[in-house]
């Protein structure tokens, strides 16, 4: 076990220093920063001695030489726009993130589960139907879109909710969070319900596949037979046993939740990771790009690696076929 | 009777007088968040906009940039040709209690010419100039050479207090952390910081102790960061902004209907211009009709750059793709701004007299070009290139259009070639003049390209005239204020009206939307500034 531990651990830390070198040299290939920071009126003289304190004139290869022998030590740099260390502002804004990619996927369980379920049990009637024209929606609009036109609707025509940025926050074990008093919480509200759209679509086809397959079972017959209540079968039985795929996806989707919840972010102006991404995008902030895209490797890897310790606990083949090569 | 209804009166007035004023916040929704709260980190707009409210400069520009008043300055004078004086307000307060004095001045300026570190510097402006207190309220700045843009340097660095703590380390042991958390962010501006969440706001509260020219309308401004257009524009609709900036040209016919929300629009600094590969004898995006490069370049010849100027249209650009909010230019600066032309008016649309002009210059049968822009840049940047691509090609200048983001376009446009040279022929770009009259734009664009004198830095097409670098070298050093508008009229006449150096397009023209019962006044500098909004009585 351990042995298979620490193989994949190198693994990953291959990933990880390969995920590097592209991002490094795309960005580097794409612009020139100092192009985009600099004052229209600076001289030539300004430009080259920006070019010198951001470490600019170095070759490319002395440049990643740099960055990666400063990485070793846990130093990913300070990032170009801000000059602050782009790991701090990254995790800066990592709760917020969080926040919101946990109550979206909150969203996702708590109404998919049911729908998906009642779709399954009932495939005929107009309710099932409407679920899941539905969910066909939640798959194909495109988020930008459905922000906007929530936006719209809710805190423009309505006049519900807030129609941008994060709520108050309070400090709740050391961490910043908001969603548990009523501004953050209606803050909060419309981007979780715009980022958990995809996901609970996904959610009511998982949980409808597996309760038609799942009512064929002799089990529920069973069940059925030894007069059990329908509401016990479905509670008990068939949950239970349509929750496994629906866990193991969730788990390797919440990784994706978090990392690329960009468009959202941007739309709504969500404080958090995202939109720190892609405003860093634009203004070509290599390190903190880099940084946040191997925070976001070492995020996977690590999802990716639980999941398959998670296998070979489960399934002892996985362990055996290890061994053997 | 009548006593019962005067004292009746009176006491009305004395309740609604001495009745404690309602708090007046206002919360604004801005499209670009600042990068420091340091006021030599970063010479850039969004930057220069947040912390004037925290920090004084000596001087600065009303709304439309016509004209400077004294911040910290009370008056100043040059008092010979190298040697300007000027006289410090007293009783000018900073945040922290302490008096503004002399001291603070030259820490300040020297903090901002020794930075280190930063995204570009204010040393454009504190280059060759050494100050001097006389006393406590009185500073001398000598320069090396006559030098007549002091008075219009001083409107860009800021004065912070010399007492300021920081956690040590380079510039005088002060970093840019130690402003963006507050510690060092001490200024003597109307409004004192409280906060910078980043990503999402920041929040400033009045400076009681504030006895300046510039106004106090509100007791706390909010900047809100909304980058997303579309969402800036809700959130105002929505209530949850009392106001936003760079509302985007295409909502600003929907805004007007709207009887909830006013808007302000302004001419600002900025002309958008393009340049011409005027260096090169094979341009690489200069081709034959049909696309083959040729050996030829006939961006050299200034007939021809005239008549690509007269086959444009702005009239229709600033109709069609503006939807009418834009200016025609002809030249560098629109009207209201000092040192212009009287002469020159914009390029009219005259394609026969393009097309006699193209056949006067031996290019009577055409060339292609392509014209490349950004497309998240300006205002509708992209679709202005498509436009004059569509009007180029309509007489015979067959024109591809290319546009791309700016983080790949600004580095391609100033050094993509070998060797570090311009790798467009023609190019779509904007300037705004930060010092108020067209000498910036003159030495940046249309100087010689000289790296040793710092000039024409961003001369992406590297037109020379030694007439022009001769002219405005002259102005540059001419004192006297109505001798040097008309010398730097003559260099923009000479490298815009007879060379066609730069085509120049139209004035940008900014817009700013408020709920009703609110308005604000229009930035010729495109700065939104917390302090030009006022309600309306």
């Amino acid at each position: 076990m351990s042995v298979f531990i620490i193989r994949r651990l190198m693994q990953s830390a291959l990933v990880v220093v390969i995920m590097s070198f592209i991002v490094f040299s795309g960005v580097f290939l794409v612009g020139d920063p100092v192009e985009i920071l600099v004052s229209d009126d600076a001289d030539q003289e300004e430009r080259e001695m920006m070019i010198k304190s951001m470490g600019l004139d170095k070759p490319f290869l002395v440049q990643y030489g740099i960055f990666i022998s400063k990485a070793i030590r846990g130093d990913l740099g300070d990032s170009f726009v801000f000059q602050e260390p782009a790991l701090l502002l990254i995790l800066d804004r990592m709760p917020a993130t969080m926040e919101l990619a946990v109550v979206a996927l909150l969203i996702a369980i708590v109404f998919g589960i049911p729908l998906g379920v009642w779709a399954g049990l009932k495939p005929e009637s107009l309710a099932s139907k409407s679920i899941m024209t539905g969910s066909i929606l939640g798959f194909s609009l495109p988020t930008f879109w459905v922000g906007i036109m929530m936006i719209l609707l809710f805190a423009v025509v309505l006049g519900w909710l807030p129609s941008t940025g994060r709520g108050d926050v309070q400090i709740i074990l050391g961490m910043p969070i908001s969603v548990f008093s009523w501004d953050g919480f209606s803050h909060v509200l419309m981007p979780a319900v715009n980022l958990a759209l995809f996901k609970l679509s996904m959610v009511i086809r998982l949980a409808r596949a597996g309760t038609r397959e799942v009512m064929h079972q002799d089990y529920i017959k069973f069940a059925r037979a030894k007069g059990l209540k329908e509401q016990r079968i479905i509670l008990v039985h068939v949950l239970k046993n349509i929750l496994i795929p629906v866990v193991t996806v969730l788990g390797l989707e919440f990784g994706g939740l978090v990392a690329f919840s960009v468009v959202t972010e941007t739309v709504f102006a969500w404080p958090g990771m995202g939109k720190l991404l892609i405003d860093s995008i634009g203004l070509l902030d290599r390190p903190i790009i880099v940084a946040y895209l191997m925070i976001i490797v070492f995020l996977f890897v690590l999802i990716n690696l639980l999941v398959d310790i998670c296998y070979s606990i489960l399934d002892p083949r996985v362990r055996l076929q290890d061994i053997k090569s | 009777m009548r006593t019962w209804r005067q004292i009746g009166l009176a006491a009305l007035a004395v309740t609604t007088l001495s009745g404690p004023l309602q708090a007046a916040d206002i919360v604004i929704g801005i499209r670009s968040e600042p990068s420091s709260i340091d006021p030599y980190f970063h010479n850039l707009g969004p930057n220069n906009a947040m912390l004037g409210h925290i920090f004084d400069r000596l001087n600065d520009w009303t709304p439309k940039m016509d004209k400077m008043f004294g911040r910290a300055a009370s008056s100043w004078k040059a008092i010979n040709d190298t040697t300007w004086e000027f006289k410090l307000k007293k009783g000018i307060k900073f945040h922290d209690g302490s008096d503004l004095t002399a001291d603070d001045v030259l820490f300040s300026y020297d903090r901002a010419a020794n930075y280190t570190g930063g995204n570009s510097s204010f040393r454009t402006y504190t280059k060759g100039k050494t100050l001097k207190k006389i006393d406590d309220y009185t500073i001398h700045i000598m320069t090396e050479k006559p030098y007549p843009l002091m008075p219009n340097d001083t409107t860009t660095v800021m004065i912070m207090s010399s007492e300021a703590k920081g956690t040590g380390g380079k510039n005088k042991g002060i970093s840019a952390k130690d402003f963006n958390n507050g510690t060092a962010a001490i200024g003597s501006g109307p409004y004192k910081f409280v906060e910078w969440k980043k990503g999402d706001r920041i929040v400033l509260e009045k400076f009681d102790g504030y006895k300046g020219p510039v106004a106090q309308p509100w007791d706390k401004i909010t900047f809100k960061f909304i980058k997303s257009e579309p969402a800036r524009v809700a959130a105002l609709m929505a209530g949850d902004v009392d106001a936003i900036d760079n509302v985007p040209t295409s909502d600003v016919e929907r805004l007007k209907k709207n009887p909830k929300i006013s808007l302000s629009s302004g001419v600002s600094n900025r002309v958008i211009y393009l340049h011409m590969d005027q260096f090169r004898d094979s341009s690489p995006f200069v081709t034959t009709k049909d696309g083959k490069p040729m050996n030829k370049n006939p961006l050299k010849n200034p007939k021809v750059r005239k008549a690509l100027s007269m086959m444009i249209n702005r009239k229709a650009i600033v109709e069609r793709v503006m939807e009418g909010i834009a200016i025609p230019a002809g030249q560098l600066l629109p009207e209201g701004f000092f040192g212009r032309s009287g002469k020159m008016q914009a390029e009219k649309f005259d394609p026969k007299g393009a097309k006699k002009l193209l056949k006067e210059a031996g290019w009577g049968d055409g060339f292609g070009l392509t014209i490349h822009g950004p497309n998240d840049r300006y205002i509708n940047d992209a679709k202005i290139c498509e436009a004059i691509g569509q009007m180029l090609s309509a007489q015979g200048i067959p024109t591809k259009v290319v546009t791309m983001p700016k983080n790949v376009f600004f580095k391609r446009a100033s050094k993509g070639a070998e060797g570090g040279l311009p790798e467009f022929s023609f190019v779509l770009v904007g300037w705004g003049s930060g010092t108020g009259e067209p000498s910036s734009p003159l030495k940046s664009l249309l100087a010689t390209h000289d790296k040793s004198k710092g000039m024409g830095a961003s001369n992406r097409g590297r037109h020379s005239d030694p007439r022009v670098n001769k002219v405005l070298n002259e102005a540059l050093a001419t004192v006297d204020d109505s001798k040097r508008g008309a010398l730097l009229a003559k260099a923009t006449e000479i490298a815009i009206g007879e060379n066609t150096g730069i085509i120049p397009l139209h004035y940008q023209v900014n817009t700013w939307a408020t709920r009703k019962g609110l308005k604000f006044d229009p930035r010729a500098d495109e700065r939104t500034t917390g302090y030009d909004y006022t309600p309306v009585k």
